[in-house]
Parts: structure tokens; sequence; C-alpha cells
């Protein structure tokens, strides 16, 4: 065998490279299917034919690297744990077939094995120094399915976790445990996380924005710079952009154009003007990032079902922007409650939008509490008044003392009888 | 200082009972609970992380320079952390009782942990229930209930209290004799006469449902209130009752409201409203009804076991007697 690929490494210094490669892979082919210590012979061929090439000088560096490359694949199957050992990655690890393409290191091996320096022979003594020197870290697992097994071990997810990154979410989400792996935190991460402290959030935010959007890491950072410069364009203030990232983290993936569809999309159904969309998007930002769908059918579930009417609309939902990604059916429910049943009419709920926030059990049980003690009264023309703000928005104790004037036993003690 | 996550846990294993609003699934009460708790249980303070020795390399100033040593030193394991390893608590066993369905309200059982298998062995004690069933005259409906589609409408000024309280002692009759039939007990024997004697002489195998007394608590027409003591019953089962009360009556009713007011020794004060589903209210309801609950024997209980813990409430057990006689 190792007089066949002398022969054929003279030639094909005379042939292009690609030919060579074409030749040495078939090659390969056959040598995997002979046994292992064939194998072996054929690895103790390539490093003399290297040398033997080395010695002539007349190959080109590109046949080199293939040569390389041809060298590495076999010592991935051969010494497989020397190699990694050497690498400092775990993810490297996970995928033992991506050290194909892996970039320059192998050559240093190479030139060291080219050199002739023998590995230090484990009978060979050191010194004091040289033994402390020496990092014997425990060995971690080739696959796993979570991250508590490369966590001590990586730096990058060990100043994740302590910048509160909850890694036992993201790793229940798919491809995100291999994307974090991958990641070295002073190449991959810091730069972003300088750019999100540049854009106004807090430290305490990041933690919890990287737990819910890991893949901005992913993203060129000239698009994010430019999409937050597209928002200071469209008015919104440093604080208002600091807002909308931490409470609508995927915000930033978006780009330009979806970007300014969205904006376009909630000023054109809700007629709103600028000012007024821009103080929408502030109060609630998840509404760019959230689906849409849900956003025009509550509007006309509004308009059609409930018989709002536009301008009233308008102003329920800037009081109460929640409505417009509310449950369709839990809208209802409420609308059906508060004015079939309590009786109250349009203008009043327009007045009062908070009936749209609060739980409808809470109201259900406040409104027949008033009933029984013939306080229910929510006409603001009469005695007695109750607005429907105070019948909503208040703790239960506020609520007995001062708007149902009984005390709280009595209260739980009529909550017992329905 | 807060206490220690584990511990509180231990502190939980019984049956308490909550008090189901109207209109809420049976299902959603039990997850509200059990959603609940575990927030409160993570929020505590938790188990520390294991330590793990590590030769951390120091350097020390020595008689040539720099010399690197290497220093065994205890360190937390990150694997650990909150962050990395998930909340400690992630689910509960937190079982139910005997059901309530979505309209009815009313006192609802629930253990957690070991309590499920109190639950079992109350299963198998054959509780009574008391039921505050509110039924209205002059209409008919398919499910039986207000909302329902209805069938008929009636006219209800012919029927008085009287009329009522004799189809309630009919109906009350004819449940006797089925009790003494699915009783399987000799009827000349002394052992079923003790029983008898004591009003405590009921099924301890699964039967239809039996009505073992009921009264009428309020008539004023066209709405009129039931006390139910039942067992082996469902929800539907009472409405359906009230419907054909109704139709006794020759008129018909629907029923407006079914409200659970002891389920076993469980009664309305001690059950738990919506706002008290924390940690701290449901740990002293488990304190209380564990020494109710400690005449409950494990297995299959016998007769005289099983009556244990009955008594609770002095009116359920007077009214059974009242109304046997």
């Amino acid at each position: 065998m190792f007089l066949v690929v002398c022969r054929i490494s003279r030639r094909c210094s005379l042939l292009n490279a690609s030919n060579y490669a074409h030749f040495s892979r078939g090659l390969w082919h056959s040598a995997a299917l002979t046994q292992r210590s064939q194998r072996k012979n054929e690895m103790v061929a390539l490093r003399r034919l290297l040398g033997h090439i080395y010695g002539t000088e007349r190959t080109t560096w590109s046949s080199v690297m293939l040569l390389r490359r041809h060298f590495t694949h076999l010592s991935t199957e051969g010494d497989a744990t020397v190699m990694f050992s050497e690498q400092n990655l775990p993810s490297i690890k996970l995928y033992p077939q991506e050290t194909k393409v892996l970039p320059g290191t192998d050559f240093n091996t190479l030139s060291e094995d080219l050199e002739g320096a023998p590995p230090l022979s484990p009978l060979e003594e050191i010194t004091e120094n040289e033994a402390a020197q020496i990092a014997a870290d425990l060995p971690i697992p080739p696959a796993s399915f979570t991250l508590q097994d490369y966590v001590d071990q990586s730096e990058t997810l060990k100043k994740l976790v302590l910048l509160g990154v909850d890694l036992s979410k993201l790793e229940k989400r798919p491809n995100v445990a291999n994307f974090l792996l991958r990641l070295d935190f002073e190449r991959d991460v810091s730069r972003f996380l300088l750019f999100l402290k540049d854009v106004g959030l807090e430290d305490s935010q990041l933690g919890a924005f990287l737990s819910k959007n890991p893949f901005i890491l992913s993203e060129d950072l000239e698009n994010l710079q430019k999409r937050v410069s597209y928002l200071r364009l469209k008015e919104f203030s440093k604080e208002a952009v600091a807002r909308m990232v931490a409470k609508a983290p995927y915000l930033l993936n978006f780009s330009i154009e979806r970007l300014d569809n969205r904006l376009g999309f909630f000023q054109r159904e809700l007629g709103l003007s600028t000012e007024k969309t821009r103080d929408l998007i502030i109060r609630l930002p998840r509404l760019l990032t959230g689906s849409l769908e849900p956003v025009r059918e509550n509007l006309k579930v509004c308009e059609i079902e409930l018989g709002f009417k536009k301008n009233e609309i308008q102003h329920i939902a800037i009081k109460v922007p929640k409505i417009l990604t509310a449950n369709k059916k839990k809208l209802m429910e409420t609308f059906d409650y508060v004015h079939n049943i309590m009786g109250i009419p349009h203008h009043l709920i327009v007045k009062f939008p908070q009936v749209f926030n609060t739980k409808l059990l809470k109201m259900k049980e406040r409104h027949l509490f008033l009933g029984f003690l013939g306080r229910a009264v929510y006409d603001p023309t009469k005695p007695n008044y109750v607005s429907l703000d105070k019948l909503t928005s208040t703790p239960n104790e506020i609520f007995c003392v001062e708007v149902a004037k009984a005390s709280v036993q009595d209260y739980e003690r009529f909550l017992k009888t329905l | 200082m807060a206490q220690f996550a584990p511990g509180v846990f231990r502190t939980l294993h019984g049956l308490f009972a909550v008090y189901k609003p109207p209109g809420v699934h049976w299902k959603s009460v039990r997850d509200t609970v059990e959603t609940n708790l575990l927030k409160e249980l993570n929020a505590l303070k938790q188990r520390p992380p294991r330590q793990q020795i590590r030769f951390l390399p120091a350097g020390t100033e020595g008689s040539n320079g720099l010399e690197v040593t290497r220093v065994p030193s205890a360190v937390p394991v990150l694997a650990d952390h909150v962050l990395v390893k998930g909340p400690a608590f992630t689910h509960i066993r937190v079982g139910t009782g005997h059901r309530l369905d979505i309209q009815s309200s009313g006192v609802f059982v629930l253990g957690i942990g070991h309590g499920n298998k109190l639950l079992k062995d109350m299963y198998n004690s054959h509780f009574t229930r008391d039921y505050t069933v509110r039924g209205m005259l002059g209409k008919a409906t398919e499910d039986f209930t207000e909302l329902g589609k209805t069938i008929e409408k009636t006219t209800y000024d012919h029927i008085t209290r009287e009329k009522l309280e004799r189809i309630l002692a009919v109906i009350q009759g004819t449940n006797q004799k089925a009790l003494i039939t699915h009783s399987h007990l000799d009827l000349q024997s002394q052992e079923a006469y003790d029983l008898a004697v004591q009003g405590k002489l009921r099924p301890m195998v699964k039967s239809p449902p039996i009505i073992l007394g009921i009264r009428c608590l309020e008539f004023s027409p066209p709405e009129f209130t039931l006390e139910i003591q039942c067992m082996h019953e469902t929800q539907q089962y009472l409405r359906k009752m009230i419907h054909e009360i109704g139709l006794e009556l020759r008129s018909s009713a629907v029923c407006t409201q079914v409200r659970r007011s002891r389920d076993g020794p469980f009664t309305v004060d001690c059950s738990l409203l919506r706002t008290q589903w924390d940690l701290g209210s449901i740990q002293g309801a488990i304190r209380e009804c564990r020494a109710q609950t400690e005449g409950v024997s494990r297995g299959n209980p016998d007769r005289e076991a099983a009556e244990g813990p009955i008594p609770g409430p002095s009116r359920g057990a007077e009214g059974e007697g009242e109304l046997r006689a």
C-alpha cells in the first residue's frame, strides 16, 4: 500500500488539484472497507508520503491542504479523542463530523508530527510547576439531553447563567441548546450585550431578554443597529425603544419592512393618528411582534358583535390595548354579562373600558354581592352610584369597606352561598 | 428567613376542601390550586447546591519567582443552579374527591400527595353528602337548568307548600325502600336493627343514587329551595329530580342552583374560597382536616371505621335522624 500511495503522489504533482482530490477520496473509500490494522498502515504511509512531499518541495500548497484534509479525515476515525482534547470546545464533542471542516489548528499538529517531536511519554518525569499547569477536568459526555452536563465546563454557559439566562427553559426549545454550545462569550455574545446596553436595557433585563430570545445572537449587528435607528426615526424616544425591546424581545428580529408594515397596519385598522399609534405601541409592544390576525378579528368582534362605533373602539383600544390581543370568546362573555345582565349601556362601558381587563368571575361575584345588598346602582344620575372603575379595579378589602359598606367576612360568607 | 421548601411540602400531604364557584370546571379549580402551590413552593428556600472538589490553580510567591500550585477547594456545582436545573417543584399530585359539574358549586375535596390514598378510602366509606338545591316553577327545559332550551311553560298558582311537602315525603319513602334493598343486610338481624336505630343504615357498595333525606327550606312561588341529603348521586340527577317534582305537582320546574354544603366530613365552613387558595391557607386547612380524617382507616375500611368521621356537622346528623323518624 505504501508504494502505491507514493507513486500516486509523484504523479499527482503534475495533475491538477481537483483530480487529486477525487483520487484520494476513492482511495479512502477502498481503505474504509479494509480492516483497522490496514487503516493504521495507511496512516503511516501518509505520514511518510507527506515527508516526501516536503522534501521535494514541488507540490503546490493546495494539494498539501487537500492531503491535510485527508489526513484529518483519517485521524478523526482513529485518534478522535486525541484531537478533541486539544481543543477546548465542548461543541466539537457533540459533532464529530464537524471536525472535517475545522480550521487551522490541525496544521500545527501536522507540522509537529513532521518535526517528529514525540508526545510526552506517561513515564517521563515532569517538574512540579509543569504538573500544576496541567488542567485535569472531568470528562464531559459526547451527547446529552440537557445543558446541565456542560455548564460546569463551558465558560460561555457559565457566564450566561450568571447573567440570569434561564438555560432550563432554553434547552427545551428545539436547536437552541446546540446553538448556545457553539457560542463563545467574548466573540459572539459580549458585543450583543453591549449593543443591548446601548439600546437602553438595564443589566437585570438582559438575562430575561436572552431567555426569551436567544436568536438575537445569530442576527447581524448592523441590521439590529439599523432597526433601532428606524424606530428612532419614527420618533420613538430612547426610553420608549428600550421599553419596547424589553417587553417584546423579538422586536429587533423583525426586518425594517416588516416593522413598517405592522406599524402601518395598526394606524390603518384603528384609524389613529401617528402620535396615538406610537402611544399604543409603547404601551403594549407585543402587538408588533404578535400575530395580526387575532387583532383584526377582535376589531371586527367589537364592531359587529358588540356594536361599538369606530371612534369608541379607538378610545377603548388606547385605554386598554390588551383588548386587541384578548381572547375573542372571553371578550364576548364579559360584554354579554356587563351589558345584558348588569344592564350597562355602551357609552358607560366606553367610559370605563377597564371592565375588559378584569376577570369575569370576580366582577360577577361583586355584582351579585352588591345586588344582594341592594347597592347595584350603575347609573351615574342616581344616588349611591357605583362606578365600574371602583367595581372592577379595587382590591377586595377596599371594595368591601368603601363600595359595599360591609365587612370582608360578610363578603366571604356571601360567596359561600353562591 | 424563608422556610425550607421540601420541609413545607412534607406538611402538605393530606385532604382539604375548597369552595368551587359556579361556572368553573373542576379541573381548572384543581389546576389553579396546583399552580398556586408550585409557585409558592418554588419561591421558598431550596436545597443547597452540591459541592464539588476542584483543584484550582493558585500563584504563590516562592523563592524563585512565581510558583503555580493547585489548591483543592470546594465549589458549588453550577449544574444545580436554579436557572440551569429548572424549578425544583414541577408538579404536585393533586387528586379530587367527588366531583362537581360546571354549573354547580360548593364543597369540593382535594387531596395532595399521600392524601390521594385517603381519597380512595373516602370513596370506599360511601359518605353521605348534603346539597342545597334551588328550583323555579313554571318552566321546563331540555337539560333541566335555567339556561337550557325551554320545552314548556306552565302555571303554578295551584301549588302550595303542603302539596310540595307531600311529594317530598313520597320521594323519601320510596328511597327508604331502595336504601334497605341496597344495604344488603338481613332486616331481621340485630345488626340491622342497631344501625337503623342510630340512623346509620346505608349501602356500603355501589348503588344507584339514593336520597336519604329531603326537606323544603323555603317556598315562595315560583322559587323554592330544598335541602337534600343523598349518596351516590350526580348533580344532573338532582336537577332531574327537581324536574320530576315539577311534573308531580302538575306543573313544571327548572333547577337554578345546585350547591353542595357538605361532602362527608367536610363542610362549607372549613372550605377555602378562591382568594384563599394559597400555601398558608391550604397548609392550615390540611392540618385542621387531618384531625377529622384520622378516623378513616387505611385499606378497605369496615363499617365501624367508616362511620367514625361522619358526624362532623351537627345539623346534618340530626337532620338525618329527624327525617327518618
